[in-house]
């Protein structure tokens, strides 16, 4: 009763074109970015930064951006992990050789040299498809992984192979606590989220989910797919760089390229799937998921007082993940974004039965 | 300078018959199923651990017995409470539930078996044999192990030849491979046809399991292995198991001559710290073959229709 559009009228095309065309979704979509900048910050303690919010809010972003390839342009990727290094070790190697950038700029920087290196290991997809392309796409995860562990240049000769960065500011600020790096995370991630979900509503993500949906159709009725398909690697790889970025310079500080290895593909991937794929909400939910649930997992024992090795936690740590995943695919196949547009509907009638 | 590459390029062929053999157990099961199964690493993890732990206490024989059993009945498990309730979903779901499935076996295995680096003794001479040393100085090494590796690939194969070729759950095999609606009106049960295929793959994993185990040792890192078979798949097709061979082979030679011959040069020229190729050059020869070839040399030809 409390969740209905019934009496909301759309007078204009502005009005039925909005992002959020019933007033409820509105308000709480404000009152949650609200929470977000202004609440959170009043409570929250520094494990809360940065073991929940600021891995989520990261890897949410990487999520949408593996989402757009893959749940909107049905192009499957294994190369997460590879794209995500590209971004953070473009915007180190910007950082460093050019240490008066603004901060903006340098993840920017980011996001473009991730972008030109996905559109040329995109081109692939043209012609090979499905599972072919999947496995092909591991090629870009093994070959970048490979390239900035060996060549000396990327890391800037360090003896171990990590890099750091240093002190970050924007426009003369600091951002050096929790705070300041969840909220200059928070602000760009919802940024591009707009971003993402603009371009989705357009025409750009129409043709998209047409060569998801039948790629050959799609080329029949004048989509090429030349560009529909490197469009989407190329919008992609933006968004995993950046995220990229994001994950070495405000999660980790200093880091190697093992940061941003296969599992770290397989993780979004997962994000991806159980979140829902085809859905900007189910990026966040399945990021969320992800991350908390390790972190559940590990308490337990703790929890329930059973005394356990670091060794045996560990891999029932696996079990129980991989369990899960499992349990998750056969229960709603279609992710959690489905659940909560199942739960909305039932809101509408609640509380009477019809 | 001719007999080193010869000796790379027979060690290389040997290489690719092993991840030949770990290829075999994903063609399987997509043939029958059309399920990417990503678990097939866990699998070979699994068994090689089960076999490594029984035959510390049994003789091998015993241990390989015991071991096909236990693979039986993972198969059953998977089929039943996994495969079941996703029948007729989505390739993609399928593939992630078979990243669930890797997870939960690798733990599973760990727990049960315990997680050092266990030996599977089969029995071969670990001293290399030397010939050809008439021809080139020094002679021509090559690592008997890698050997026995190969015959117990042709041996397998040859088996699974004969198996799809003559038997009638063979036949049935095909018959799925070939339109799973087709064979199910004609009252095959596909329940028990993917149990099979399972179980088969389950065999072939302790096969593969036993090879790398005795190889490397038995430790997680064997999982990994299912990572080097995925480009000899992409390469020889998804649907074929003599592509799985012939992919093996040009995978195995090929990586092992660009390590030898490409890594000094990219060394030399990029100043790389160490060579290391091998981890993504596999990928790329595929890459090279699939652009030429879009299902792999022996896949099926992808006929698509609106």
């Amino acid at each position: 009763m409390l969740y209905r559009e019934a009496g909301q009228f759309k007078t204009s095309y502005q009005a039925d074109q909005a992002i959020f065309p019933i007033a409820q979704d509105r308000w709480f979509v404000w009152g949650l970015v609200a929470f977000g900048f202004l609440v959170l910050p009043l409570f929250a303690d520094q494990y809360l930064y940065t073991e929940v919010l600021i891995p989520v809010l990261i890897l949410s972003l990487a999520a949408i951006g593996l989402n757009i390839l893959t749940g909107y342009c049905g192009q499957l990727s294994l190369g997460t992990g590879g794209f995500m290094a590209v971004g953070a070790y473009a915007a180190y190697n910007l950082a460093l050789r050019l240490p008066e950038t603004n901060l903006i700029v340098v993840f920017l920087f980011a996001g473009l040299m991730a972008m030109a290196v996905g559109v040329l290991f995109g081109i692939p997809s043209l012609r090979i498809k499905g599972f072919y392309l999947a496995v092909a796409t591991l090629a870009s995860q093994f070959f970048l992984e490979w390239a900035f562990a060996r060549v000396k240049w990327f890391t800037n000769y360090a003896p171990s192979g990590s890099v750091a960065v240093g002190k970050l500011e924007l426009f003369g600020m600091p951002i050096q606590t929790p705070m300041e790096k969840y909220l200059f995370v928070l602000a760009i991630v919802v940024v591009m989220t707009l971003a993402a979900k603009n371009l989705i509503r357009g025409r750009l993500g129409r043709m998209w989910m047409a060569t998801r949906d039948m790629d050959i159709a799609a080329e029949i009725i004048g989509i090429r797919p030349l560009y529909a398909k490197l469009s989407a690697f190329a919008v992609s790889s933006f968004f995993i760089g950046v995220s990229g970025a994001l994950w070495a310079f405000l999660r980790l500080g200093s880091w190697e390229p093992l940061a941003f290895d296969i599992n770290r593909s397989f993780q979004i991937l997962f994000m991806v799937i159980i979140g829902g794929l085809g859905s900007l909400l189910g990026s966040f939910l399945g990021a969320a998921f992800i991350v908390l649930m390790p972190i559940f997992l590990n308490q337990l024992p703790g929890i329930l007082g059973i005394p356990m090795s670091t060794a045996l936690i560990s891999h029932l740590e696996f079990m129980v993940f991989g369990a899960m995943i499992v349990f998750f695919l056969i229960v709603e196949p279609h992710g959690l974004a489905r659940l909560w547009a199942i739960a909305k509907e039932k809101l509408r009638l609640w509380p009477f039965p019809y | 300078m001719l007999g080193p590459i010869i000796e790379t390029l027979i060690g290389g062929l040997l290489t690719g018959v092993l991840y030949a053999l770990v290829a075999l157990g994903f063609v399987l099961i997509f043939k029958a199923s059309g399920v990417f199964n990503f678990a097939q690493g866990a699998m070979v993890l699994f068994a090689a651990l089960s076999v490594a732990r029984l035959s510390e206490v049994m003789p091998l024989v015993f241990a390989v017995a015991i071991a096909v059993v236990i693979m039986v009945v993972l198969a059953y498990v998977i089929e039943r409470l996994v495969l079941r309730p996703l029948v007729n979903q989505e390739g993609i779901i399928l593939f992630m539930a078979t990243l669930g499935v890797a997870y939960f076996i690798d733990g599973f295995g760990q727990t049960v078996w315990g997680s050092d680096i266990y030996k599977i003794n089969l029995g071969i001479p670990k001293d290399p044999m030397f010939f050809f040393e008439g021809v080139f100085p020094g002679g021509i090494l090559i690592d008997r192990e890698e050997v026995a590796a190969a015959a117990v690939c042709a041996i397998l194969v040859a088996g699974l030849a004969i198996f799809f070729q003559v038997t009638r759950t063979g036949r049935a095999l095909r018959a799925v491979a070939d339109d799973h609606q087709a064979a199910q009106s004609v009252g095959i049960p596909l329940n028990y046809i993917w149990l099979i295929v399972w179980a088969v793959a389950g065999i072939v994993a302790i096969a593969a399991g036993m090879v790398w185990g005795s190889k490397l040792g038995v430790q997680f890192s064997i999982s990994l292995v299912a990572l080097k078979a995925l480009p000899v798949l992409i390469l020889g097709g998804f649907t074929s198991i003599p592509g799985a061979i012939v992919g093996g082979l040009i995978i195995g030679a090929g990586e092992k001559l660009a390590e030898v011959l490409l890594g000094p040069i990219l060394i030399k020229t990029f100043d790389l710290a160490g060579g290391g190729i091998e981890n993504w050059f596999a990928y790329m020869l595929a890459l090279v073959f699939l652009l030429f070839r879009p299902q792999g040399l022996f896949g099926e030809r992808i006929i698509e229709r609106i």
